[in-house]
């Protein structure tokens, strides 16, 4: 219902051909969007005079591991003004490098922050590109899925695997 | 009592420098105002009127300078980690640690890369209260488990000397 009220079919006409409409999506309206245009792409749902997509919800990462490609970033807008919702989906490539979007969306500074601390996705022209949730000096990202559910062993977690038992994620 | 009565000033009892020592000690049983996650409910719960910690003699204090007893009431995070170890070495001797719930004992269920498995690895533990989170009887048993412990400790002679001094001067 919420879907058909959402004019996709503009976006998708000013983006001829780069962006694609996601058939699967139910709930609501979503997009694949290459990473090269995902900043065009965000500034013209924000800014066109019909949509206002002024709220950025959210931002997940998601790693499909072994699967190529491996990484997926999502990102959940909110139309405050029409009550609209919209689903980007941006596919990546491992190593993982998007553009980062805080010009478009001040929220999506620490959103991406946590993105970068789970999954080791970079933003590039992100101003402060630091780790959120682990401490600086800790090795991996942890929502990998090749990272070990446990962590690596050391004096605080007799536990966790130890290197060799596993082969990448840091 | 016959032989000791009238036989001297009143306010004068025996008693030996451990025992005095000891008794102080147990009987006023400062704890730091540090809780961490939901475990710390259950102690503010044990602190107020209905469990009525005060009758103990324990009274949370701000300062760690001023407690004697820190109570791990929760999850203890790696990141969390360097603190709870500063907090316990700014403690004027003689401290000691009441580890509060299952996850400061032993990571609980959270047996992953972000928690420290049992604050055993970062403190020495005096006391272990079990239950997630535990009750505040537990807790109190817990203190009373620790003015047990202290009760027996020895102050002045910590150390078994070679040979006891003899009344006779040796």
């Amino acid at each position: 219902m919420m879907a058909a009220e959402v004019p996709l079919a503009k976006v998708l006409e000013r983006f001829g051909g780069k962006v694609e409409l996601d058939e699967t999506a139910t709930d609501m309206p979503c997009l694949f969007v290459p990473p090269d245009d995902l900043v065009e792409l965000c500034l013209f749902l924000r800014d066109d005079a019909e949509l206002q997509f002024n709220f950025l919800s959210d931002i997940c990462g998601l790693d499909f591991h072994p699967e190529t490609p491996r990484f997926m970033l999502v990102y959940h807008l909110v139309s405050i003004p029409n009550h609209w919702r919209l689903r980007l989906k941006c596919r990546l490539f491992d190593p993982p490098a998007a553009p980062t979007i805080t010009p478009v969306w001040t929220t999506a500074n620490w959103h991406e922050r946590e993105a970068y601390d789970m999954y080791g996705i970079t933003f590039d022209g992100h101003p402060d590109l630091r780790r959120l949730y682990m401490w600086d000096e800790f090795d991996g990202f942890p929502m990998r899925r090749d990272f070990p559910l446990r962590g690596y062993k050391d004096n605080y977690n007799p536990l966790g695997a130890t290197r060799r038992d596993v082969g990448g994620g840091a | 009592m016959g032989v000791l009565t009238n036989r001297f000033q009143d306010s004068v009892f025996f008693t030996t420098s451990d025992n005095i020592i000891n008794w102080s000690r147990k009987s006023s049983l400062w704890p730091q105002t540090f809780g961490i996650a939901c475990c710390a409910i259950e102690m503010i719960s044990a602190g107020c009127s209905r469990y009525d910690l005060d009758r103990f003699g324990v009274v949370f204090r701000p300062s760690p300078r001023q407690s004697d007893v820190m109570i791990v009431a929760g999850t203890v995070t790696r990141k969390m980690a360097p603190i709870v170890r500063r907090l316990y070495d700014q403690m004027a001797e003689p401290r000691y640690v009441i580890a509060m719930g299952t996850c400061a004992i032993s990571g609980g269920v959270y047996n992953t890369y972000a928690v420290v498995q049992g604050v055993d690895c970062i403190i020495p533990v005096d006391i272990h209260v079990a239950g997630c989170p535990p009750r505040p009887e537990a807790l109190l048993h817990g203190f009373l488990q620790l003015q047990d412990k202290i009760t027996g400790t020895r102050v002045l002679r910590a150390e078994e000397p070679e040979t006891l001094p003899s009344p006779e001067g040796a």
